[in-house]
């Protein structure tokens, strides 16, 4: 059975270029825009206003107990999507046919007032999630006790670490009964043991016959917990069916961002009177027939360019940045002398020794080892993937490298 | 699985049902009020004794600057005191409810963005501190009463009805200034002005009797197109008794003008309460 039809829903943004700095406008603003307009000038500074439309023409259908997950880069429309569908905004246009009580976890522990204790809390965010005092009252020992926070139910949560915080907000919204739970990113909070907890529940939930719709960046936990994706991009929904099909998707999607630049001719090739670039390519080698840059992918990266002087003692530099901007290595040719002609280069980065994340390469070329002729900033760029094997865990493996060192464990003595 | 609600949800289709939810989410409406009950006096010494010490500090500035030093008068056989102190009383009810209005969807936004719920639950549910203040204040007048030896007249059963008017002109007034708060943050900075001006534009400190006592003055009909002046007169007059000025005609213009506001507030309140999550 069809529990939610959506036809056609467009939700559209006023922005104001003239004013983006700002949130808000003062009335000050909005009368004096409205007097300029009166005597005929508003012309030559009105604001700038933009239409930008966070969801255009999205139709889809979720039948009872489908666990569906909604992937797609940041601003895609993916939360818009989920506002919609708790009514948190109105869509411009569309519409949207819901069966059943639908609660919505947008967040963890909403409403939690930093004063209030966490027995007062729990009350408080079971009524805003539209759970009735009764219900509440029901699962109150399982809430605490889902929670592990026994010790502290008569503390303000203000004093709560913030584990505990997270924890009690789940376990409160765990205790809901809808019949549709919206949930978004909630897993990227909370240890291990907790994550486990949770991914657990929401697979309990959905086998009780609910329907569950999970926004998450993490893939991982998208494939081992739902049935259904939806791939959204640009405010479209671009893709949707079977999960690993439309993850895989996605990624090979994401991968193809700027693996490779080429120049034809010494003219349009970046670079000085010395040197241009002509290509800069990275060459992974994917594993498992994936189309797409995993963390156990080895990697090449491929760098050709023009020596214009007749001869000259150069070699090559390169700088992998994370997304961030730290700098996560620096790596040097030796110095060689090159005639006047093309020169290439190619660097292997092996698989399993960057963590997942987002990477950008810069290229240096330095002459005599002293001067830099030219730096070829944000030259590549490319996404790595996570991929886990035998492991329970789906919470951002830490660190911006995942090298397999050597790492051995025994038993050295047993007790008796 | 029986399905217990079907809902649509489409532009401007919000008001089929709401008033239907806002009676469910009653029980949200209570445990709001609790809140805001709860964590008012959190980390006070004194605690709930500053809604004792405020009014009482009010009231012995009052006399202490129109009486003493002012030499002012209350209405003939009125101790000052008491009617600086009634007048003061039901001030506080009506600037506490209207600023906790004007601003419930601001202090709430972390709620307005991240859940639903009929928006008017706000600010029916931010007065419930302005009412514990008021009954505060009114036990402490009864307290002075006796001091006075003033007992209350038949008015007295008329107390409730200038609490509900009183009650429906903030929300009048309120509504409009939450909805335009959302947007124009100016309303928040007019607020604490506005309160400051009513303070002295209405009989608190004086009696309205002074005013009537040279009614051909230019403002005389400005002063009671005030709204607060005949709720202030009829509630000093309810407590005070017959001694104490009121003039009944000005509440049939009060009554009017706050029934066609509130008409207005809560028609542009549920107009806008959809957007405000895309402009707080």
């Amino acid at each position: 059975m069809q529990v939610i039809i959506a036809e056609d829903i467009s939700k559209k943004y006023i922005i104001d270029h003239q004013k983006a700095a700002r949130k808000s406008h003062t009335l000050r603003d909005t009368f004096s825009e409205k007097i300029k307009h009166f005597f005929g000038k508003g012309e030559q500074d009105e604001v700038e206003q933009e239409e930008f439309w966070a969801l255009r023409d999205v139709n889809f259908t979720v039948n009872q107990g489908d666990r569906v997950g909604i992937i797609g880069h940041n601003g895609a429309g993916k939360s818009t999507l989920l506002k919609i569908l708790s009514k948190i905004t109105e869509p411009t246009g569309g519409k949207v046919k819901i069966k059943g009580r639908v609660a919505s976890l947008l967040e963890v522990g909403t409403g939690f007032h930093p004063e209030l204790t966490g027995r007062e809390n729990i009350f408080l965010n079971g009524a805003i999630l539209g759970m009735k005092r009764q219900e509440i009252k029901n699962a109150f020992d399982s809430i605490v006790d889902f929670a592990g926070v026994e010790k502290f139910l008569d503390t303000p949560v203000k004093r709560y670490s913030s584990g505990m915080y997270v924890r009690l907000g789940f376990a409160i919204s765990a205790h809901l009964s809808p019949e549709i739970l919206i949930i978004d990113e909630v897993l990227a909070v909370g240890d291990a043991d907790f994550q486990k907890k949770c991914l657990g529940k929401m697979r309990d939930v959905s086998e009780s016959g609910r329907t569950i719709l999970f926004v998450s960046h993490n893939l991982a936990a998208v494939k081992s917990l739902c049935n259904r994706a939806f791939y959204f991009e640009h405010g479209k929904l671009k893709m949707q069916g079977d999960t690993t099909h439309v993850v895989n998707n996605y990624l090979s999607h994401v991968a193809k961002t700027n693996l490779q630049h080429f120049w034809e001719t010494p003219e349009e090739g970046p670079g000085t009177d010395e040197i241009r670039f002509r290509s800069v390519k990275i060459d992974p080698e994917y594993q498992d027939s994936k189309l797409y840059i995993d963390v156990r992918t080895p990697v090449r990266v491929h760098i050709e360019f023009w020596n214009l002087a007749d001869r000259a003692d150069l070699n090559l530099s390169l700088h992998l940045y994370a997304f961030t901007g730290e700098c996560i290595f620096n790596v040097g040719t030796a110095s060689q002398s090159f005639e006047k002609g093309l020169v290439s280069a190619t660097l292997e980065v092996p698989g399993n020794f960057l963590n997942d994340g987002s990477y950008v390469i810069s290229i240096m070329v330095v002459k005599d080892t002293s001067t830099v002729l030219f730096q070829l900033l944000d030259a590549l760029s490319f996404e790595v993937e996570d991929h886990r094997e035998g492991v329970t865990w789906y919470g951002k493996w830490p660190g911006y490298v995942r090298p397999q060192l050597n790492f051995q464990i025994s038993q050295s003595e047993v007790l008796v | 699985m029986a399905y217990s609600d079907e809902i649509v949800i489409e532009a401007g289709h919000g008001a089929k049902n709401y008033w239907r939810d806002l009676w469910k989410n009653r029980e949200l409406l209570w445990i709001l009020s609790r809140r805001d009950l709860s964590v008012r006096y959190k980390q006070t010494v004194i605690g709930a004794g500053w809604a004792v010490i405020r009014p009482f500090a009010t009231m012995a500035v009052m006399v202490f600057v129109f009486s003493m030093v002012g030499k002012f008068r209350g209405d003939a056989g009125i101790p000052y005191p008491l009617m600086v102190l009634a007048g003061i009383t039901i001030w506080n009810f009506f600037s506490s409810t209207f600023t906790q209005i004007s601003h419930s969807i601001l202090l709430n936004s972390n709620l307005v963005t991240k859940t639903y719920f009929p928006r008017l639950i706000m600010p029916l549910s931010s007065v419930v501190v302005g009412f514990v203040d008021f009954f505060i204040s009114i036990a402490l007048f009864a307290l002075i009463s006796v001091w006075f030896r003033h007992t209350p007249g038949w008015q007295i059963i008329l107390f409730p009805a200038f609490l509900v008017l009183t009650l429906l002109a903030s929300l009048a007034f309120g509504l409009i200034f939450a909805v335009m708060n959302v947007r124009f943050r100016d309303i928040a900075q007019l607020i604490p002005f506005l309160v400051q001006i009513g303070f002295y534009a209405c009989p608190i400190a004086y009696s309205s009797s002074l005013v009537e006592a040279n009614h051909d003055v230019w403002w005389y009909d400005l002063y009671y197109l005030n709204p607060m002046v005949s709720i202030i007169d009829g509630f000093k007059w309810c407590l005070l008794g017959d001694g104490a000025f009121f003039k009944v005609s000005s509440l049939y213009s009060t009554m009017g003008l706050i029934a066609v506001m509130l008409t207005i507030s809560i028609y542009y309140f549920r107009k806008e309460e959809n957007s405000f999550v895309d402009y707080i």
